[in-house]
């Protein structure tokens, strides 16, 4: 059954939207993140523009983080003063990455910046996450000593100025990395890259916030940038699909509930390390697109077409 | 003496209407022109929720034909549906450091977004390519003239390839070389297919009679293409109000997370 997109401008099959969304929403149920960086490259696979690919996924990010964070929220695993923080740098950094994102669609170079961030982020990202979750099963496996992360440690991070105080984390920090990752998560977000995936391990590794409040604060900063960047495309470059975005979400949301049951069946650090795996898989995936030799070596680009 | 004068003066008053009924007589049978009158089946193609591609079939009539040169096929009729101009940029990837980035590109002003193409044999046979390249025949003829900057002059032929042929292999370019049929000694049909990622706008149709080889005459109709019902609505709201469309599309996503989150808490 196919069914017409009016902002994409073409027809699609219905049942593949749906297994997409539903694939992508069982995985960022299973993982915990909101799954920006899977369901672009999948959607500009299936020949829906990029432009619109990108709007349209930080739409269907808001539903999947909504639908995470109401129990989260009601657990109080949301540190709002944190939050607020990386929410001002995280819109801060998304008004700047649209004005780059723009730019560099009128030059033509879009594709090429997308794709090699995801690469470079993806493959960073990922080879930590699977390099620290496969020592964490080894030490669980050979009993070895844990490695105790230090409660006085102090790494550069700690000696920057302008302090606050987080009540609920339980924290005395700098307030410069914060807004510094929301604004970094934030620039990255009108590229299609939700930033849950960057925002989570960069909180519990570089800012040394407790685990308990990491998924609730960062769920919070994502659901306001992602909301937000949605409005500003929609308003600059008319390019949200709310057809494509619904059915997205609608099968997203119900894939997500069963992403977080088989979630709950499965150990920390294996859930990281097939996380790791996952996100290397994709950022290999658009290696290779970047490196062999495309099938045809043109590409057009009409003015009129999603101007 | 009187008699032969008058015979005269009547042999040369009579001689100049002799001659214009002569002329009347060619006029009607050899000089008067070919007429072609064309119709299509609907001028409206709508494009509703399920739209996957519509086919459109134009009728078209051929007056004042010499019966001996139709039975030969010395008649040759295209009819072509040509989309919405816009701008394109043809881009070029190369090779940089291993990886292939947009290095060249070239924009063609005024370009149809879409063409499709109907004859009665291929347009090749049917005339001169000096003919097709004035009147924008055909695939291989579209006028596609570079604006701005150029640079290397010898490029144009590759990126005027290249696009028709991309244009060709996304479906938006199709040609069909026995797509006109005659029904009949003087009627024609011909069907031309519009695929699904059809553009909006005003399209026109064009029938090109040609006699032998040499242009003759040529009609043409607009037919538009819309988006209907909800289609629509929601491409003017994108378009007219894209804060409040940006809003709604947020609040819908809020919705439709908080619903799921509700409904399977509680099962």
């Amino acid at each position: 059954m196919s069914i017409y997109l009016p902002i994409a401008e073409l027809s699609v099959n219905i049942f593949v939207i749906l297994g997409m969304g539903a694939a992508v929403g069982f995985l960022s149920g299973m993982f915990g993140v909101g799954g920006g960086f899977l369901i672009t490259p999948l959607l500009i696979f299936y020949n829906i523009p990029p432009v619109v690919a990108v709007a349209t996924g930080s739409n269907q990010v808001v539903a999947s983080s909504v639908s995470g964070a109401i129990s989260h929220f009601k657990r109080g695993s949301l540190d709002l003063k944190l939050g607020s923080i990386l929410l001002a740098g995280g819109l801060v950094g998304s008004t700047l990455g649209l004005w780059v994102f723009v730019v560099l669609r009128r030059v033509g170079q879009i594709d090429l910046i997308i794709s090699l961030l995801y690469v470079f982020l993806l493959g960073t990202v990922g080879t930590l996450m699977l390099w620290e979750s496969v020592n964490a099963m080894r030490r669980a496996a050979g009993k070895g000593k844990p490695l105790a992360r230090k409660p006085g440690h102090h790494n550069w991070v700690q000696r920057l100025p302008l302090k606050m105080r987080f009540k609920k984390s339980k924290l005395y920090l700098s307030v410069i990395p914060v807004f510094g990752l929301g604004f970094f998560v934030g620039v990255l977000t009108p590229m299609g890259i939700g930033g849950g995936f960057i925002l989570v391990p960069a909180m519990i590794y570089l800012l040394r916030i407790p685990t308990n409040v990491v998924v609730g604060t960062s769920l919070f900063q994502v659901i306001f940038v992602t909301g937000y960047t949605t409005i500003v495309q929609a308003a600059t470059n008319y390019s949200v699909d709310i057809v494509l975005a619904f059915v997205l979400m609608v099968a997203g949301v119900i894939g997500a509930q069963y992403g977080v049951r088989v979630g709950q069946r499965l150990r920390g650090e294996q859930l990281r390390a097939l996380l790791g795996l996952l996100v290397l898989a994709v950022g290999v995936r658009l290696a290779i697109a970047l490196i062999v030799t495309p099938t045809d070596i043109y590409s057009i680009v009409m003015e009129g077409i999603n101007k | 003496m009187i008699v032969r004068t008058l015979l005269l003066s009547a042999a040369l008053l009579l001689a100049p209407l002799v001659a214009s009924a002569q002329v009347m007589l060619d006029q009607a049978t050899a000089v008067l022109p070919e007429t072609m009158e064309i119709g299509t089946s609907t001028g409206e193609i709508a494009i509703t929720s399920d739209f996957a591609g519509a086919d459109l079939t134009i009728f078209g009539a051929l007056g004042n034909t010499d019966q001996l040169l139709l039975a030969i096929g010395q008649y040759d009729v295209v009819v072509l549906l040509e989309g919405p101009r816009e701008n394109a940029t043809v881009r070029k990837k190369e090779r940089v450091f291993g990886i292939w980035v947009n290095t060249q590109s070239m924009t063609f002003e005024h370009v149809p977004e879409a063409y499709s193409l109907s004859s009665t044999r291929a347009i090749d046979s049917v005339t001169t390519p000096l003919e097709l390249n004035d009147r924008g025949i055909g695939l291989d003829h579209i006028p596609l003239n570079p604006i701005g900057f150029i640079g290397d002059v010898a490029n144009m032929r590759e990126f005027r390839d290249a696009f028709r042929r991309l244009q060709e292999t996304g479906g938006l370019y199709e040609r069909d070389p026995s797509g006109v049929r005659f029904v009949s000694s003087s009627l024609f049909k011909a069907t031309l297919r519009l695929p699904a990622n059809v553009p909006n706008g005003v399209h026109t149709v064009r029938a090109y009679l040609f006699k032998s080889g040499k242009f003759v005459t040529e009609k043409s109709l607009p037919l538009r293409v819309i988006k209907t019902g909800i289609e629509q609505t929601i491409t003017d709201a994108a378009h007219e109000q894209p804060i409040a469309y940006g809003c709604f599309a947020v609040l819908l996503a809020v919705l439709t997370g908080w619903t799921a989150s509700f409904v399977f808490r509680k099962s």
